[in-house]
C-alpha cells in the first residue's frame, strides 16, 4: 500500500466553549479528490485552517508523505505544496488579474513573464483568463479562476477548495469540474469542502463526514445515496418541509419597470425589473451573489425609494414610501446581513425586536417606548422560533448565526405580514434550523402572505417556491412555475456560464 | 503572553467600574508625576480633590464648582446626543459664543427697560444663536455632504472673530470709556442671570443643565427618537432599515447640541461673566467634548463627569497657587484622566487573559 499524501491523526482543536475538532483522523491519497462534508459549524473550516497553517492544533499530528508536518504559517504550508482557494475571494477590484496574482507571490516575476505563465497555465487547465483584465469587471466564476490559477502557479500537491460552487451557476460548475478532473489525472490531490451532496457524488473519490467536530463516517460517494450522506451529516432523519396545495389570491405586490442605481459603488444597478407576487405565493429569486440581490431587497424594504408607481402593494403605489410606512401597510423584509443590517450587534434582543416591530406591534405611544410590551414581543419570538439564548436582554451579537437568523425571521413572521421579502433566509444556518425557517415561510404563505425569497441556494428555492426567477446583472428573468424546471433551464436564467468560455483540452 | 479576547457581550459591571478605575489610576500616576516634580503626591492629590469640597475655603470653592460645571454639563449633554449617533459636532465653542452674543444682544436691545420678559427673551435668543451656528454645518452636511467636523470646527474661529467685532463695535458699552466689551449685564437687573440662592453658585444655567440631564435621559431611554439616535450610532445600516431618516437626525442632533451650547453661553454672559468681551470664551466648548466621553455619553455619567472636571479645574488652580505646581502639570493630570478612561474602556468589550502556548 502506498503512503497517503497527507495523513491526519487525532487532530483536536478547542476554542473557548466549543470543541471545533475532536480527534479527527483521515488520509488523503495521491491524486485523490477527497470530500470533507458537514453542516455549518461542523468544524470543516477549522480543520482545513490547521492543514493550511492558519490555526495550530491543540493535539494530534499530520504527516505529509510520511514526514511530520506542522506548518507554523500559510507560507510554510505553501512551500510544502499545499494551496487553498477560499470561499471569499481576496482580490483587489481595481487591479488587473496579473497584478492581483503578483501580490500574492513571494518573488513575483516580471509582469510580462507572469502574464505569459498565467496564459499558459490557464490554457492547460481549461480556465481561459486574460491576465490584463481588471478584476472589478470579472464575474464571480472568473474571479474564482483567478484564485485557482494563483494556486496552480505554485504547482501544488494538495489543493484545498472551500465551497467553490456556492458562487457559480450550474454551467460554471461543470467547467470547474472539468478542470478539477484534469488536475486529478495529473496526480494532484484535492480536498473538496462542501455540503452539496450531488456535487460530491459526481466529483469525489472519498468523503469524510464531520459532525460537531467529530469524524462520524467515511464513504465512497458514488456508491452512497445523497440521503444517506445527508443523514450521516445531520445525525438524524431529515424532515422535508411540507407544502400543501394552495390557491393563490389576487396580486399583492406588483413591481413593474423598476430601474434604480445602486447606492454603493461596487453594487449592481437594477434594470427594468418586472414581477408580481400573488397572495399565498412564494416567488423564489435565484442568482449568483452580487447580481442585485441586496439592491432588490433595499428597493422592496423602502431603504431605496423609487418612482411611486414602480412598486404597487394591493394596487396602491408605494415606491416613494420609506421602511416605516411600508411596514404599516404590511410589507415586511428581512435582509441578508444579520449583524449590522437586520439587527444591531451590541443592542439587546428586546431593542432589536423594537427595531422593526414598533409600528405593527404597537410598541410606542406618541413616540414613547413601551419596554414591557417590547420585551414580551421579544420573548414571543424567542419561544415561537426556538431561539437559543438565556433571555431577551442579551446582545444580538452573543447569539450564534443560526439563532440570530431565527430571531430575525421570526420577528417579521410574527408581525403577520401581507408581503414578506427575505434575503438568504437560511444562510449559515444548520439544517434543523433551516428546515424550521423554511417551514415558517411556507406556513405564512399558506395563510395568504405573498412571499419573495431571495436566495443563492437553488435547492432551497426549489423546495419552497411556487415560481422562480433569477437575477443576472441587475435584470430579473421572467418568473416561471417551479414545477418542471430543469437545472439547465435554471442555469440559463441565472446567466448561463456568464460568457465564460471553455478551453477544450 | 497576554491576549485580549472579545467578550460575547459588553460587560455591565465594567462599564460602571471603568470611570472609577480610571480616576484611581489617574490619582496613582498623577501622584507619581507630582512626586517626580518634587511635590508631596498625597498632599497634591488631596489639594486637588479635597480642598475645593471640604477645605478651609470650601464655602468659596463649592459655588465655583456649580458655576464651572453647569456649562460643561449643558454643552456635553447636547454633544453626547450627536456623538451617540455618530454626528460629530466639534464646534460647541463657537455655538457657545454665538449664544452669548445673541443672548446679550437681545438683553442689551431692551436696555434699560425693566420688565419680567427681558430675561426669557434672552434665553430664547441665546438658544437660537447657538442653534443657528450649528444649523450651518447641519444644513451643509445634509444638502452637500460636507464633513460636519471640519465645518463646525472652522465656525469656531469665525465666531471668535464675531465676538471680537461686537465687543469693539455693535455691543460696545457706550459708557465704557472706549474699553472693548459690552455693558455689564450683572448691573442690569432684568437681564441678570443672578444666583437663585445667594452664595450657592446656583443660577438658571445650573437648573437648565439639570433639566437637560433629565431630558436627555428620558429621550435616550424612553423615546423612539433616542432609540433611533442610539441605533444610528451602533449600526447605521440597521437604522436605515428601521426607517430612520438620517437627514432629520443630523438636523436634530446638531441643532439640539447647538441650542444647548448657546444656552450655556447666554447664561454665562448674563451671569458669572457679565459682559461680552473679546476673551469671553475660555474653552468650555472643547472641554465639554472630554466631559461627554468621560461620562460615557450617558446623561448621568456626564453630570458626574462635569462635576469631576470642574473639581480638577478648581483643585488644579488651588494646587497651582498653594503648592506652586505648574499649570502644565495640571493639564497633564487632566489628560491622564481621559487617557485612562479610554484605555480602561477596552475592558468593557474585551477581557484580558494569559495566552496558553499553542503547540502543534
Amino acid at each position: 500500500m502506498t503512503t497517503p499524501l497527507l495523513s491526519l491523526q487525532g487532530l483536536t482543536k478547542a476554542y473557548p466553549g466549543v470543541v471545533a475538532n475532536d480527534q479527527v483522523s483521515f488520509d488523503i491519497g495521491e491524486g485523490e479528490v477527497h470530500a470533507l462534508l458537514g453542516e455549518n459549524g461542523a468544524g470543516k473550516s477549522t480543520l482545513v485552517k490547521m492543514i493550511y497553517g492558519l490555526v495550530k492544533p491543540d493535539s494530534g499530528t499530520m504527516l505529509l508523505r510520511g514526514q511530520a508536518f506542522a506548518p507554523p504559517e500559510p507560507r510554510a504550508a505553501r512551500a510544502d505544496g499545499i494551496a487553498m482557494v477560499f470561499q471569499h475571494f481576496s482580490l483587489f477590484d481595481a487591479l488587473n488579474v496579473a497584478e492581483n496574482i503578483a501580490l500574492g507571490m513571494e518573488n513575483p516575476p516580471a509582469m510580462g513573464d507572469l502574464a505569459a505563465r498565467i496564459r499558459e497555465v490557464s490554457e492547460t487547465y481549461g480556465l481561459p483568463l486574460d491576465p490584463y483584465r481588471t478584476v472589478g469587471d470579472l464575474s464571480a466564476g472568473e474571479r474564482q479562476r483567478v484564485e485557482i490559477i494563483r494556486c496552480l502557479l505554485q504547482d501544488p500537491k494538495l489543493l484545498i477548495m472551500d465551497e467553490p460552487t456556492s458562487v457559480l451557476t450550474p454551467q460554471e460548475v461543470d467547467i470547474l469540474f472539468e478542470t478539477l478532473n484534469k488536475l486529478r489525472s495529473e496526480g494532484t490531490s484535492i480536498l473538496y469542502i462542501s455540503h452539496k451532496l450531488e456535487e460530491i457524488r459526481t466529483l469525489c473519490d472519498h468523503a469524510t463526514i464531520l459532525r460537531l467536530g467529530k469524524n462520524v463516517g467515511e464513504c465512497v460517494p458514488a456508491e452512497t445515496s445523497a440521503r444517506d450522506m445527508a443523514e450521516m451529516m445531520v445525525g438524524s432523519t431529515l424532515q422535508t418541509p411540507e407544502r400543501s396545495g394552495r390557491e393563490f389570491g389576487e396580486v399583492a405586490l406588483d413591481v413593474s419597470g423598476l430601474s434604480v442605481p445602486s447606492p454603493s459603488e461596487f453594487g449592481t444597478a437594477l434594470k427594468n425589473v418586472h414581477m408580481t407576487v400573488r397572495k399565498g405565493e412564494v416567488l423564489g429569486v435565484g442568482g449568483v451573489a452580487g447580481n442585485g440581490q441586496d439592491e432588490l431587497l433595499g428597493v422592496l424594504s423602502g431603504e431605496i425609494t423609487t418612482a411611486p408607481d414602480a412598486i404597487k402593494f394591493n394596487g396602491q403605489p408605494i415606491g416613494k414610501l420609506g421602511p416605516t410606512a411600508r411596514r404599516k401597510l404590511g410589507v415586511l423584509t428581512a435582509p441578508e446581513e444579520r449583524l449590522g443590517h437586520a439587527a444591531a450587534p451590541d443592542m439587546s434582543l428586546t431593542e432589536n425586536a423594537l427595531l422593526t416591530g414598533s409600528v405593527r406591534e404597537g410598541l410606542e405611544n406618541n413616540g414613547f417606548l413601551k419596554w414591557a410590551e417590547t420585551k414580551s414581543f421579544a420573548e414571543k419570538i424567542i419561544s415561537a422560533f426556538d431561539v437559543r439564548t438565556p433571555g431577551p436582554e442579551n446582545a444580538a451579537r452573543s447569539l450564534s448565526g443560526g439563532n440570530l437568523q431565527k430571531f430575525v425571521i421570526g420577528r417579521e413572521v410574527l408581525q403577520n405580514p401581507d408581503v414578506l421579502v427575505v434575503n438568504q433566509p437560511t444562510w449559515g444556518v444548520d439544517a434543523a434550523a433551516a428546515a424550521s425557517i423554511r417551514q415558517a415561510i411556507l406556513d405564512l404563505a399558506a395563510k395568504g402572505t405573498a412571499v419573495i425569497c431571495i436566495s443563492q441556494d437553488l435547492d432551497e428555492l426549489m423546495e419552497i417556491s411556487d415560481s422562480f426567477a433569477a437575477l443576472n446583472e441587475g435584470r430579473l428573468s421572467a418568473p416561471r412555475t417551479t414545477t418542471g424546471l430543469t437545472v439547465d433551464e435554471i442555469g440559463l436564467m441565472m446567466g448561463g456560464a456568464h460568457g465564460m468560455e471553455v478551453a477544450h483540452v | 503572553m497576554i491576549v485580549l479576547e472579545k467578550r460575547p457581550q459588553p460587560s455591565k459591571a465594567w462599564s460602571y467600574a471603568t470611570p472609577l478605575v480610571a480616576v484611581l489610576a489617574t490619582m496613582v500616576f498623577g501622584g507619581i508625576l507630582f512626586a517626580i516634580l518634587g511635590k508631596n503626591p498625597i498632599q497634591a492629590i488631596g489639594t486637588i480633590f479635597w480642598e475645593p469640597l471640604f477645605g478651609e475655603f470650601a464655602f468659596y470653592y463649592r459655588p465655583q464648582l456649580l458655576v464651572k460645571g453647569a456649562p460643561l454639563v449643558l454643552i456635553a449633554i447636547g454633544l453626547s446626543l450627536g456623538f451617540r449617533a455618530g454626528i460629530w459636532n466639534i464646534g460647541a465653542e463657537g455655538q457657545y459664543i454665538m449664544g452669548a452674543i445673541f443672548g446679550a444682544g437681545a438683553g442689551l436691545a431692551f436696555y434699560p427697560l425693566d420688565a419680567f420678559y427681558v430675561f426669557p427673551i434672552m434665553v430664547i435668543a441665546g438658544a437660537f444663536g447657538g442653534w443657528l451656528w450649528a444649523a450651518i454645518p447641519a444644513f451643509l452636511k445634509v444638502r452637500f455632504g460636507t464633513n460636519e467636523i471640519l465645518v463646525s470646527l472652522m465656525l469656531v474661529y469665525v465666531a471668535e472673530q464675531m465676538l471680537a467685532s461686537v465687543s469693539l463695535g455693535l455691543l460696545k458699552n457706550p459708557e465704557g470709556f472706549g474699553f472693548p466689551g459690552s455693558r455689564n449685564l450683572q448691573s442690569y437687573e432684568s437681564a441678570h442671570n443672578a444666583e437663585l440662592i445667594a452664595g450657592s453658585g446656583m443660577h438658571w444655567g445650573v437648573v437648565t443643565a439639570l433639566i437637560a440631564v433629565i431630558f436627555a435621559y428620558v429621550l435616550l431611554n424612553r423615546h423612539m427618537l433616542g432609540f433611533h439616535i442610539r441605533l444610528t450610532g451602533e449600526a447605521p445600516r440597521a437604522a436605515k432599515f428601521a426607517g430612520v431618516n438620517p437627514a432629520r437626525l443630523i438636523l436634530f442632533c446638531l441643532g439640539m447640541s447647538g441650542a444647548l451650547a448657546g444656552l450655556a453661553g447666554m447664561f454665562e454672559v448674563a451671569g458669572p461673566s457679565g459682559q461680552v468681551s473679546i476673551d469671553f470664551n475660555v474653552g468650555y466648548g472643547f472641554t465639554a467634548i472630554i466631559v461627554a466621553f468621560l461620562g460615557r455619553l450617558h446623561p448621568v455619567g456626564i453630570l458626574l463627569a462635569g462635576g469631576l472636571m470642574a473639581l480638577t479645574y478648581i483643585g488644579g488652580e488651588i494646587a497651582q497657587s498653594q503648592l506652586g505646581l505648574p499649570a502644565a502639570a495640571i493639564q497633564v493630570f487632566q489628560g491622564m484622566l481621559l487617557f485612562f478612561l479610554l484605555a480602561f474602556d477596552l475592558l468593557t468589550n474585551y477581557r484580558i487573559r494569559a495566552a496558553r502556548n499553542e503547540v502543534a
